[in-house]
């Protein structure tokens, strides 16, 4: 898919909702959190969100990056990488207590574990199996709607 | 009028003029998209979709087991382009080198291409999965004609002996045309050259059998020249390259550039493209993002010059840059046995045996004697060329887009052609200058198909492909079902 900026946050809205949300779901259990399940949903579903929200802003710069590539494409390793700054952040926002909601701490290590599950999950799904449901996706641009 | 003729007429709503590439794609979404086989024709002088490609292909140095100039993604046998070409050769030769190439591309490898004989091989299977063979007429499309009724008229002369009378007529109330390029043309001296001395074998066009220069080269030393600078060219500079590595050969390339392009080029920061030593680097035909991403999305907004300016921009001839075309071009440089040089060719001549062409050069006229011409410009001819494409401009209503071909709408509608509740659709080379830049591709004849689907969607021909109905129709692919 070679993305429109509209293109780019329906896409990530929509995957983060459907694929982000199933992999948080089924993670949940399974994430080295001494809490009880309901605070460890609580708390990934609250990262989940502002990957969401934080992204807006994110796809306005891979966006405005963009337009120095003569082709206005963005490469398969670069929607796999832009996890790594995007995660940073987050983990920042989550050890300064700048993200609302959060019931306790997170631990490091589950942090990595959910976050880079849904990432790589989110990233699969939108190089290839994404265009068998939404045969149009791909020619308009990431637009959903 | 027709009946009376003693023309046979025969109804079919759907009707597809070429039976290339274009309209198998095209024939393959509406099967997809629920219409029975029985409800189109293709009408066609091939005997299958990718015989004319694949000819093209190989003379032009890219036989079945070389690859393609063509995305991982471009699947012209399977609409959703899942699985790509690179994961299914690397389930299939179990390797995730393709793989690993995808995820690097381009900045660390070269783009993933498949393989030409990959490619005819998908087509051929989807091609006996949605019944292609029952649904094509071969015989040579005379003309389409609009009907007092509404709908077409479109003649066909059939094989001959293949029925009792010379022309079949087709009545249908949607007609698609994916012509093709309707002709080569040649550079103005090359033409020249050949009608004065009657002579096809020394100087070539790359899209024209030319094995035989390959082989002299292997009997004795030659100089050969080379014209242009797209993908063609680097095919047949890899091609003597190769076989000079190969085969120890002594051959001499001189490779002369209309534009010689040095270093990046363009108007600004933020639309320069990668060149040097003569060529201009593009992955493939067109900026990536004209076949779904932001160039797409600009595109369909301009019209006239605007567009038409916006074409000159994203244009120009150009080539992939491979890793290994670079390192054998480096070689020939320092070596001495490749040479480039940009001008314009004044005049040729035979003299002793040898071609020689006049070049205007930057630096005055250099006279440059070669064993072999070979022309990989591909310049196409005028689209009036085409006989049924003459006739629509004449007498059907069809008119020309900005750069001079077919002028059709964002749903390929072709411009002035409707007739009563009739629509005449054209997709490829033919439609180059409308609203979408990359038509004549894979991915931009499916881009088409998609637009010709959902517009007759509309009208009630088909149904439109929703996500159950896409879902469902890519596990039967899957699976080898019929649609």
């Amino acid at each position: 898919m070679l993305p429109t900026l509209g293109g780019r946050i329906q896409t990530r809205l929509v995957l983060l909702t459907v694929v982000g949300g199933v992999v948080t779901f089924i993670i949940g259990p399974l994430l080295p959190i001494s809490a009880p399940l309901s605070v460890v949903y609580r708390n990934t579903f609250i990262i989940l969100a502002t990957v969401a929200v934080l992204g807006i802003g994110w796809e306005c710069i891979y966006h405005f990056v963009m337009q120095w590539r003569w082709e206005k494409d963005w490469p398969t390793l670069f929607g796999l990488a832009t996890g790594i700054p995007e995660g940073v952040v987050v983990w920042l926002l989550l050890r300064a207590g700048l993200i609302p909601g959060i019931s306790g701490t997170v631990p490091i290590a589950a942090f990595v574990i959910d976050f880079g599950l849904v990432w790589l999950a989110v990233w699969l799904v939108a190089n290839g199996p994404m265009r068998v449901p939404f045969i149009r996706w791909r020619f308009h641009g990431g637009r959903l709607v | 009028m027709v009946a009376a003729a003693g023309i046979p007429v025969t109804d079919v709503p759907f009707v597809s003029i070429g039976g290339g590439i274009g309209s198998f794609v095209t024939v393959d979404y509406l099967r997809i998209a629920g219409v029975t086989t029985n409800r189109i024709a293709v009408l066609s002088n091939l005997d299958y979709p990718w015989q004319t490609y694949e000819y093209l292909t190989r003379v032009s140095q890219i036989p079945r087991p070389e690859r393609i100039r063509s995305d991982s993604a471009s699947r012209p046998d399977n609409i959703w382009g899942f699985p790509s070409y690179a994961l299914a050769e690397a389930v299939t030769e179990r390797t995730l080198a393709p793989l690993w190439q995808v995820l690097i591309e381009p900045m660390w490898a070269d783009f993933y291409t498949p393989k030409a004989g990959r490619v005819f091989a998908a087509l051929e299977r989807e091609s006996k999965r949605i019944g292609y063979t029952t649904m094509l007429v071969k015989g040579q499309v005379r003309m389409v004609r609009k009907r007092q009724g509404g709908g077409y008229f479109v003649i066909l002369t059939p094989m001959v002996g293949s029925t009792p009378t010379k022309r079949l007529a087709y009545r249908a109330e949607f007609v698609h045309l994916a012509v093709g390029y309707p002709g080569l043309r040649y550079l103005p001296e090359l033409q020249e050259f050949r009608t004065a001395h009657q002579d096809f074998h020394h100087v070539v066009s790359a899209y024209e059998e030319h094995e035989h220069i390959y082989e002299a080269a292997r009997t004795k030393h030659l100089v050969v020249m080379l014209r242009g600078g797209g993908i063609v060219a680097s095919r047949v500079l890899q091609r003597l390259m190769d076989d000079r590595a190969k085969h120890g050969l002594s051959t001499e390339i001189i490779h002369l550039f209309r534009t010689y392009i040095s270093s990046a080029h363009g108007p600004n920061a933020w639309n320069r493209r990668k060149g040097a030593h003569g060529f201009a680097y593009q992955g493939f035909n067109y900026p990536k993002s004209v076949w779904g991403g932001q160039l797409k999305s600009e595109m369909r907004k301009l019209e006239g010059d605007q567009r038409a300016a916006k074409y000159k921009l994203m244009g120009g001839t150009n080539t992939p840059y491979r890793r290994r075309w670079q390192a054998q071009m480096k070689e020939g440089r320092e070596s001495g046995w490749y040479r480039t040089l940009a001008g314009t060719v004044g005049e040729m001549r035979l003299e002793h045996g040898k071609i020689v062409s006049c070049v205007n050069t930057s630096q005055g006229m250099a006279e440059i004697a070669a064993d072999f011409v070979i022309d990989c410009t591909g310049l196409e001819a005028d689209i009036a060329e085409h006989r049924v494409l003459a006739d629509l401009l004449a007498h059907s209503g069809g008119g020309r887009n900005p750069l001079g071909r077919l002028d059709v709408e964002r749903s390929f509608e072709l411009r002035g052609s409707a007739s009563g509740p009739g629509v005449m659709y054209a997709s490829g080379a033919t439609t180059l200058g409308g609203y979408f830049p990359g038509v004549d591709t894979f991915l931009g004849l499916q881009v088409a198909a998609q637009e010709i689907a959902d517009d007759l969607a509309r009208r009630g021909f088909c149904a439109r492909i929703g996500t159950f109905r896409s879902i469902r129709q890519w596990l039967r692919w899957a699976r080898n079902k019929q649609p």
